[in-house]
């Protein structure tokens, strides 16, 4: 086996990697970027290289000073996780010409399917069904909207070397045909070096299923079933699962073995991912073929028992496959959330900076369940703008799906992220949502669920009851506290009331707080719930036994009260006695300023350009000006007809989250 | 007799109605709570004991004989926050808009008497048009009274102020020689002269609001040391700042019962300086990390945002934070962080608060706005504050410690008590850049060697060690474990005694 080898990436991935290779008795090796100097991925190597300034583009894609890393270190072999030279034919070849292995396919299949119009004919040749569309490539936006039309829109425009959701639009229409062309085509330039386009049918009311495969280098390939990542934002994953709740036997069955035959056509080894669209007559179309680790293997890990990163090393090894087909099954469901520093309530716009709290839910392997956490950064550590804001792959397992959801939505509770924006709640709220629990959801499901985009959480009256009683008793704790301060006046202390009122979410509930030893009592005017907790001031996670179910929560202050997250709500809980509580509904509602004349900066990031002047008129939905912000541009767009009165940015500027960039009349 | 007492209630039940049904409907449209809601709200429940329930005023002019409502326009009394004295003034604004006639002022008088006399705070909630005209020079005297009496308090009991209502004209002289004022969002507005009179005289033309609102006086003016969000906000925020306060001058610091580590670790400390100098970082990150509970309660949030101040708790008690953030200005000292910092400051010892100073300072802000503003003698007032306070002092510096502002604040030489420095720290007379630019001024057209000369310096001073060679710097400290090591300072401090000279009273550079 290797004695030592080198993983050319980062964050997350970089970790899991080094985790099954120290496993396996691996030495490891990790590059690092100047902005990844405290990474925990350079932590965690037995050996760390630096290579270079925080852009991929001078340093993680860099083939030269990868080889020179290895060469420096003496690594035999080369994981490149996904993402940057993962899908790297000229990589691959580097590697080769130096007699170093890569922990991966073959660069020929790599470049067979690493451009989705050859690796599209070459599914048709294998007999995999396929989407219809234009294959050639694309000259100019003009040519775009005419080949959009042919096709019928809608149409989806791709980067042909695009991944991850990067370089891809969808069009409706010939103006936005024109203006996703121009876009993909530059976030290519900038993300992949490759700024070549194709259109094809956009099937409307897809799922995404796809099917990992794992070969070796001795012509054996597997299925290893299918993962179900139909939950994705602007063509991003965000929850993947598996199995799928929709394919029967049947058709996994034939969409793994399609998968084998085209991984079989171009000798392909290692492990892969065949990704389908499947409508809902379970009609699939291959999409394309992604010849690396996918970021949401672990849920075929813990549904198979295989370790995919420790396969893969093998087989670069060449080693045989170890299993036959007849000997993969499906053992239970796995649930995977991504969480990402995207702000849930800004649209999902990128957050970056300092995670000034991190703390992950607890990993457990169980006979009931499993918890497991793939993540690349720690408590203190920074979010960069240079790389993709995916913090963690939080990863349940239970042996039904309801069980593995019901582990997801507590692990998602005491996951405590603070510092940046992130989507927790937005991941809790899609655990809550019955298409999602129902398993009947599509690739639209954020678009059509979340239209307006997420606006947080109403949480249902029994669960707002055990919130309530929650903080009431948290609450009376809290205020037995102040009372002990020193300084008091001897024999008139003040005594803590056992009547209170709890407002949370418009309602407010009287409850009666009767303490004993080891708990309270929470009567409420219809009824009693019992409360138990170590909870004691201060601390953030407070996990409580309401009525014999435990509730977890995190506890912020508000003045009166307690800012409670749970289950993606967000809530304001003010514990008032009776006569407060009176007087506070005397208070007036205030309504927050009004910035609905203004364009507010959604997020960090730099103008891009500034497409207004002062004085102009313009209509709903013209583009304003364009925000980069993690390599993303964003363009922003007036909401309403009007005229531009002052703009107070300009190109070049770098703003910070709602800055105001310009003002109408 | 049963008639007698019935007879009790009834003026009592008199007294308690104010202004009557009417006024109290109108207040309460206007989002403002009654006075004695108010106390209600800022007082245990069941403690409030009433003085001078019924006192009237004894103005004949104008008619004013034929209304005489019991408690004339202010409600007096003490009670208990948590269970500790306090005494309270509410302004009642239904009674002749709370005006201050010559009773009014005397009931403000008799409990501002009794609270220095028995050590307790006195908390004002003023809600009031002004002077009761009808009354001429006997309202002046009346305000002339409690001035001297908040001038008398000052320093012996703390003065809270919250401004509930409208506070114009020689009213806002009261509120202004406490120690803190705090105002209610929308509804209160503080100034000398209203909009009316400036209108007159310099035809500027403005708002109530805008010439002395909340957000004018958080921000703008720093008259106010918070705002609030209503009247309920208000009054529970006032009691847990008093659960921070020392009843009296004679008394410690409070300790309440705390749940939290005093060793807590927080090895993300270890990543909160930026890899660059010039990036810049929260501090209030470090101060919520090193805070019992990460409960912290921030005195002028919004006013000279380049120093922080305020109150946390160390193993349960009591301490004031002073931190240069470099968020805002660098964390630079400049006029307003100076004269913010050096009120703060004062006030903790005078009321016997241990001081912890978090530092990182490029220097004084520079500039002819600066200069011109007088900022050789705003700084110096830091300066003097901390020199000249005796309560525990400690010290860390994070990163820069820069020139003047390395000696104001807080260092070894105005009797720190504790000095402890992280690694990250570059305690220096400036910059590497600056200083290599006049140390080798000669070779100022040679960039290269310039570069070599900034090196030098660099790895020569860019750090804690040479202070901490000369007994600058007591310790440099793993920034992780920074809570613990402060909180074993402060605990060491605890019997700490040491007095100034005697003198009638320093002249600090007002």
């Amino acid at each position: 086996m290797f004695k030592k080898i080198l993983i050319a990436n980062r964050g997350e991935i970089a970790c899991r990697v080094i985790k099954s290779a120290r496993k396996m008795g691996i030495q490891t090796v990790a590059v690092y970027s100047d902005a990844d100097k405290h990474a925990l991925h350079v932590q965690m190597a037995d050996e760390a290289v630096h290579i270079g300034p925080p852009q991929a583009n001078q340093s993680y894609i860099v083939i030269d000073k990868i080889m020179d890393a290895i060469r420096q270190t003496g690594a035999e072999a080369v994981h490149p996780g996904y993402g940057f030279l993962s899908e790297n034919r000229l990589f691959a070849e580097a590697l080769e010409a130096e007699g170093v292995a890569f922990i991966g396919p073959p660069a020929s299949a790599i470049e067979a399917m690493g451009d989705k119009i050859t690796s599209k004919k070459l599914a048709q040749e294998a007999g995999v069904s396929t989407v219809p569309g234009y294959m050639g490539l694309i000259e100019d936006a003009e040519e775009a909207v005419k080949i959009s039309n042919q096709v019928g829109y809608p149409v989806m425009i791709k980067a042909s070397a695009g991944g991850g959701g990067k370089g891809m639009r969808i069009a409706w229409n010939d103006a936005e045909a024109r203006e996703g062309f121009q876009s993909s085509k530059n976030e290519a330039a900038n993300s992949f070096g490759d700024d070549r386009i194709f259109i094809e049918k956009f099937v409307t009311q897809p799922r995404h299923i796809e099917i990992q495969v794992l070969g070796d280098k001795h012509g054996n390939v597997l299925y290893l079933n299918e993962r179900e990542c139909s939950i994705q934002r602007r063509n991003q994953k965000v929850v993947e699962e598996a199995p799928s709740p929709f394919l029967d036997e049947a058709t996994r069955k034939a969409m793994g073995e399609q998968s084998v035959a085209l991984a079989k056509a171009v000798d392909y080894c290692s492990a892969g991912t065949v990704e389908f669209i499947v409508d809902g007559d379970k009609n699939f179309y291959f999409l394309e073929m992604n010849t690396r680790l996918q970021v949401e293997h672990p849920v075929t890990e813990l549904i198979t028992g295989i370790d995919l990163v420790e396969q893969m090393i093998k087989v670069a090894w060449g080693d045989k496959l170890a299993m036959e087909q007849k000997d993969i099954g499906i053992n239970g469901w796995a649930i995977e959330n991504r969480l990402y520093a995207e702000d849930p309530y800004r649209g999902f716009l990128p957050s970056i900076g300092r995670l000034s709290r991190y703390r992950p839910p607890e990993e457990v392997v169980e006979q009931s369940h499993v918890v497991r956490n793939d993540t690349g950064v720690y408590e203190g550590g920074e979010i960069s703008m240079y790389y993709d804001p995916m913090i963690a792959k939080l990863c349940t397992w239970a042996p039904t799906r309801g069980d593995a959801i019901e582990a997801m939505r507590d692990a998602l509770d005491s996951f405590e992220v603070e510092g940046i924006g992130h989507n927790l709640p937005f991941l809790s709220a899609v655990m809550d949502h019955p298409k999602f629990v129902s398993g009947e959801m599509t690739t639209a499901f954020i678009e059509e669920e979340y239209p307006e985009g997420f606006q947080g959480v109403e949480l249902p009256e029994p669960v707002l009851k055990k919130i309530a009683a929650a903080c009431a008793a948290m609450h009376r704790v809290a205020e037995i506290r102040r009372t002990r301060v020193s300084g008091r006046m001897d024999n008139h202390e003040r005594r803590v009331g056992t009547d209170w009122v709890v407002s949370v979410q418009g309602h407010d509930y009287p409850v009666v707080v009767r303490a004993d030893h080891d708990g309270s009592t929470i009567q409420f005017e219809d009824s009693a719930l019992r409360v138990t907790s170590d909870w004691t001031p201060g601390d953030q996670l407070a996990v409580v036994n309401v009525a014999g179910e435990e509730v977890v929560l995190k506890v912020g202050k508000i003045s009166g009260g307690f800012r409670i997250r749970s289950r993606g709500a967000d809530l304001k809980v003010h514990v008032r006695s009776p006569r407060q509580a009176d007087l506070a509904k005397l208070m007036p509602e205030k309504l927050p300023p009004d910035t609905s004349k203004m364009l507010l900066c959604p997020m960090p990031g730099l103008v891009v350009k500034i497409d207004v002047e002062e004085g102009q008129e313009v209509q709903e939905g013209q583009a304003l000006c364009t925000i980069e912000a993690m390599k993303m541009e964003n363009i922003l767009r007036a909401e309403r007809k009007g005229v531009v009165s002052k703009i107070n940015a300009g190109a070049g500027d770098s703003l910070a989250v709602d800055e105001v960039i310009m003002e109408f009349e | 007799m049963k008639d007698i007492l019935r007879e009790l209630e009834g003026r009592r039940e008199s007294a308690r109605e104010g202004g009557g049904q009417k006024r109290i409907a109108a207040q309460h449209a206007k989002g403002k709570l009654t006075a004695r809601e108010r106390i209600d709200l800022l007082l245990d429940e069941g403690s409030f004991e009433e003085f001078d329930m019924f006192v009237a005023h004894r103005c004949t002019d104008f008619g004013m004989e034929k209304s005489r409502p019991y408690g004339d326009g202010v409600v007096t009394g003490w009670g208990t926050i948590n269970g500790r004295m306090v005494y309270v003034f509410s302004q009642d604004f239904t009674v002749f808009g709370g005006s201050l006639s010559e009773t009014h002022a005397q009931k403000i008088c008799k409990i501002m008497d009794m609270a220095i006399q028995n050590g307790a705070p006195v908390i004002g909630l003023n809600d009031s048009g002004g002077a009761r005209i009808q009354e001429g020079v006997a309202s002046l005297a009346g305000y002339a009274e409690v001035f001297q009496r908040n001038i008398m308090a000052s320093g012996v009991v703390p003065q809270i102020s919250v401004i509930m209502g409208p506070c114009a004209g020689g009213a806002v002289y009261s509120p202004a020689m406490t120690d803190f004022i705090f105002m209610v969002k929308d509804s209160s507005y503080m100034f000398v002269t209203g909009p009316d009179v400036v209108k007159t005289v310099t035809n500027e033309v403005v708002t109530a609001e805008e010439l002395g609102g909340a957000s004018t006086h958080t921000r703008k003016s720093s008259v106010a040391d918070g705002a609030f969000e209503n009247d309920v906000e208000a009054m529970a925020e006032v009691r847990r700042l008093v659960d921070f306060l020392p009843l009296n001058n004679r008394d410690k610091a409070p300790v309440r019962p705390f749940f939290d580590e005093p060793g807590r670790v927080e090895e993300s400390l270890d990543t909160l300086i930026p890899e660059n100098a010039n990036t810049p970082y929260d501090m209030k990150e470090l101060i919520l990390k090193v805070a019992d509970e990460a409960d912290f309660y921030e005195i002028q949030e919004d006013f000279a945002k380049n120093i922080i101040t305020g109150f946390i708790r160390l193993e349960g008690q009591t301490v004031g934070v002073v931190a240069n953030q470099p968020m805002v200005l660098a964390g630079c000292l400049d006029i307003d962080s100076s004269r913010k910092a050096a009120r703060f400051v004062r006030f903790c010892d005078a009321f016997e608060i241990p001081l912890l100073t978090l530092v990182d300072v490029p220097g004084f802000l520079p500039g002819t706005g600066q200069e011109y503003g007088g900022v050789i003698k705003h700084g110096a007032k830091l300066l003097f504050a901390y020199g000249e306070a005796t309560v525990p002092k400690v010290t860390v510096i994070t990163r820069k410690a820069y020139g003047g502002a390395y000696d104001v604040m807080a260092s070894k030489h105005l009797r720190g008590d504790f000095n402890y420095a992280w690694p990250t720290a570059e305690i220096a007379v400036m910059g590497a850049k600056g200083a290599t630019e006049i140390i080798h001024r000669a070779d100022l057209n040679d960039p290269e060697k310039i570069a070599q000369h900034a090196a030098d310096y660099e790895s020569r001073f860019a750090n804690p060690f040479v202070a901490a060679e000369r007994g600058f710097i007591d310790e440099v400290i793993q920034p992780r474990s920074t809570r613990k090591r402060v909180s074993r300072a402060f605990a060491s401090l605890r019997n700490k005694k040491l007095k100034n000279p005697w003198k009638k009273h320093d002249n600090i550079p007002l």
